[in-house]
């Protein structure tokens, strides 16, 4: 195999970061060349220099063994080289169509307008030649985030790529859908396509790549085959220290009811019923849209019921708004916590303390000493890295995010604390770290209830799992009871799936 | 990491520096050529001047935070004008039609303020068209309500508010001072002010953290509002009469103090201490022109191309 790419001794700064620091990757024709490594590494940062959305301090990028110049995604894109992000760069109101031709419009032969059927006919061929058959007249809006990707894909491929990059694409994606990607890069690669593919879900990797090159603080740690190297040593060389489990292993002593949910029904709930113990861990699993974020939404008042009722140690409330949840003792971890948690204009103090500003008065005035002083504390015991508590919340990575939202949640000193996808893009050993945070929690008495996808960490964390299909509780599976199999089954309705 | 922090804070100075250079230009500038600008009595006058569109932009300010907009100010500003010396023209004792006044002005911001705002949390309307929408509504009701004429024949009591002078300072700087000292205070160091940035920088996520997002927006309207019908009854006082044309786009002068102050259209970011350089940076750029006789048209351009040159170094500065 020739280099097709080389990106050598690729070197960026920020004020006070080496985000890299001599970083050289090869990638060959052919190859899938898989990028680990924690948040914050510089993953990312070399993806974007790579597609010209960043400029390299020092460092070179050879295509072919040819000097090639890219500081703009038009130029990477002059080069063959295309990036697919996590959050896809499509317009959404333009059509598939539209969207794949973007910039390249094909025109008539006769008068300067846009020649939709050939523009259409083209953009279905693409398609077809990835195995998909979308509707080229549909608003890109209005696709699944798995249709959406494969525009994007078909996009690249539209404009002739020799090098495509993946950042964290099976972010959005299902099991059956992540398989579908899977084949559709296996022709690419047969077709002489370099695939450069980053994830934080190791399993994906042993699937799909060939070579793994493991990054940790701007540096390249390590590059081998991918059959040399084991889940196990990955994870070591992307903390740099060995991790002895996955989960933490803490013994939990369920105790008391503290929520107890009956008959509620609102748009897609049907009926559901479940209680939460102090002192435990309760999993819900389902697939995307089975109604598990509906639910949390409701108990934090973020939603209204239809019917139903919900009991905090045995009252009855009904909040009508978020703070009405959070004066009762209810907080929600919300997912996509870029969207829905942080502000990010804001400083990471300011951030923490949003939640708890009524307990950080003197007279009519913020007490701005003790809200740092509060903040400082949280930092300290999260293990939250950030400089000081008066940076902005956007310098952080997405596992110090998450903490940070956490340390807003425990500022309100909160009884039922609810996680939404808490680890959904945190490196493993930030992870680790929320795990045993969870679990802190659980000990002290608060009632803790996680919504995840990742059903690994649900059977390793939790007490107990409900399974959710379609608005309606399909199951419930004690710890010991649990496995992949049967979960999946429950959330699919299906007796054949088969978690990979 | 250290020194990424101190550098951030050297930035955020040149930030404000930015703007104080602008400033600092245009005063060396216009003393060069004119005596008679750098006096204690010019001085005091551009405040004057300034005072009008200065208490405005404080309300902006808070409005803007939240990624709104209030485009009615200029309109309320003379509805607010005509209905406050009609109430002055009341034959019932000074005593009593002066605070009158005074209240009913101030009433009326109030209300429109939060009827704004509920229009635009309740009813979902985008700031940009509910206040459109009261712009229109005010200018036309402020010309039914008088008809078109200028309501005049105040007692001259009333005009003692924007000519009178306490400790040698025209009252509507001194009540400038106040309500940029009041809104400092408000918005870094109470928790109102914490939310309106909140709100402005995510309005979901500060729902979701607790934050009544309705209430907050509600307000801010409000509390522009109340700072413009002030504006209306210091400007009416100055005119001596109740102008139905009175504040003809002022919202563009007020909007142009908030952004050339630093404050971002899309919410979350800002301070009133810059909207106040902006405001006065505005000012004193008029004032200048003025002195030196340039006619009235230039001005206008010299003014649109001075906000063009201070907002641009502000955007490359944040690269």
């Amino acid at each position: 195999m020739s280099a097709l790419l080389r990106l050598e001794g690729i070197c960026k700064h920020y004020p006070g970061v080496r985000a890299l620091d001599e970083v050289t990757v090869e990638l060959c024709s052919g190859e899938v060349h898989c990028i680990v490594g924690e948040n914050g590494a510089g993953k990312s940062t070399l993806i974007k220099i790579l597609s010209g959305a960043l400029h390299r301090d020092r460092g070179e990028i050879l295509i072919n063994g040819a000097r090639v110049t890219i500081d703009s995604p038009t130029d990477a894109l002059r080069q063959g080289v295309a990036v697919i992000y996590q959050d896809f760069k499509l317009v959404p109101e333009l059509s598939v169509a539209e969207n794949i031709f973007l910039g390249k419009e094909p025109i008539q032969e006769t008068m300067p307008f846009i020649d939709y059927a050939s523009m259409h006919r083209n953009a279905r061929a693409q398609l077809l030649q990835l195995g998909e058959e979308i509707d080229t007249t549909l608003a890109v809006s209005t696709l699944s985030a798995a249709q959406q990707q494969i525009v994007e894909i078909a996009k690249a491929l539209s404009q002739r790529v020799r090098i495509l990059a993946f950042d964290e694409p099976s972010a959005a994606l299902t099991e059956r859908e992540l398989l579908k990607l899977f084949a559709i890069i296996r022709r690419l690669t047969s077709e002489g396509v370099g695939i450069m593919y980053i994830s934080h879900r190791l399993d994906e990797i042993f699937e799909i790549g060939d070579r793994v090159t493991v990054i940790r603080d701007g540096r390249v740690v390590n590059t081998s085959p991918i059959i040399t190297v084991n889940k196990k040593s990955l994870i070591q060389l992307m903390v740099g220290r060995k991790l002895e489990d996955e989960f933490p292993n803490v013994a939990l002593t369920r105790s008391e009811e503290i929520l107890r949910v009956e008959n509620i029904s609102a748009g897609i709930l049907r009926n559901i019923n479940f209680s939460l113990h102090r002192g435990e861990i309760l999993g819900f699993a389902g697939l995307v849209g089975a109604g598990r974020t509906e639910i949390a939404r409701i108990i934090f008042g973020a939603d209204v019921k239809e019917t139903g009722s919900i009991f905090l140690r045995g009252k009855e409330i009904s909040p009508r708004s978020p703070r009405e949840a959070i004066d009762v003792g209810i907080g929600l971890l919300t997912e996509n916590r870029n969207r829905l948690g942080l502000i990010t204009e804001m400083k990471v103090g300011e951030n923490i303390s949003l939640s708890s500003l009524n307990g950080l008065l003197k007279g009519p005035f913020l007490d701005k000493v003790k809200e740092v002083q509060t903040a400082r504390r949280f930092v300290h015991q999260l293990h939250i890295k950030t400089p000081d508590v008066n940076e902005s919340v956007e310098n952080l990575s997405g596992g110090n995010r998450q903490k940070v939202i956490l340390a807003r949640w425990l500022a309100t000193k909160s009884k039922v604390l609810i996680f939404d996808e808490p680890t959904a893009g945190i490196d493993v050993g930030a992870k680790y770290e929320i795990y045993v945070l969870m679990k802190k929690l659980a000990q002290d008495g608060v009632g803790v209830i996680m919504i995840s996808s990742d059903l690994p960490e649900l059977l390793g964390l939790c007490d107990r799992i409900i399974v959710m299909h379609d608005g309606r509780i399909t199951g419930e599976l004690d710890r010991d009871a649990a496995t992949q199999e049967k979960i999946m089954a429950l959330a699919t309705l299906e007796g054949d799936v088969r978690w990979s | 990491m250290v020194m990424s922090n101190s550098s951030r804070t050297l930035s955020s100075v040149l930030g404000k520096f930015g703007i104080g250079m602008t400033l600092l230009v245009e005063v060396i500038l216009f003393s060069q050529f004119s005596a008679y600008f750098f006096t204690a009595e010019n001085i005091l006058n551009v405040s004057l001047q300034l005072s009008i569109t200065a208490i405005i932009a404080a309300g902006m300010t808070f409005v803007i935070l939240t990624s709104g907009i209030d485009l009615s100010v200029g309109a309320l500003v003379a509805f607010t004008g005509v209905i406050a010396t009609s109430v002055l023209k009341l034959s019932i004792p000074l005593l009593i039609s002066f605070p009158l006044a005074i209240v009913v002005g101030l009433l009326i911001g109030v209300c429109s303020g939060a009827f704004a705002g509920v229009c635009v949390t309740r009813f979902s309307i985008t700031p940009f068209i509910a206040t459109l929408a009261l712009m229109t509504i005010f200018r036309g009701a402020a010309y039914m309500y008088t008809d078109g004429r200028p309501i005049w024949g105040l007692p001259p009591e009333f005009s003692l508010l924007a000519s009178g002078r306490l400790f040698g300072i025209p009252i509507p700087t001194l009540i400038t001072i106040c309500v940029y000292g009041a809104g400092y205070l408000v918005l870094h160091w109470t928790r109102f002010g914490r939310y309106v940035y909140a709100v402005g920088g995510n309005r979901e996520a500060a729902r979701l953290a607790g934050i009544n997002t309705n209430r907050v927006l509600v307000s801010v309207y409000a509390i522009c509002g109340v700072l413009t019908s002030l504006s209306g009854i210091l400007l009416a006082a100055r005119v001596n009469s109740g102008q139905p044309n009175a504040g003809l786009m002022y919202e563009l002068d007020v909007i142009a103090a908030v952004v050339v102050g630093g404050t971002s259209l899309s919410g979350g970011r800002g301070t009133i201490v810059g909207t106040l350089l902006g405001a006065v940076l505005i000012g004193v750029l008029r004032n200048g022109l003025n002195l030196l006789n340039v006619n009235s048209y230039v001005q206008q351009v010299v003014v649109g191309l001075v906000i063009l040159v201070t907002v641009m170094m502000d955007q490359s500065k944040k690269k």
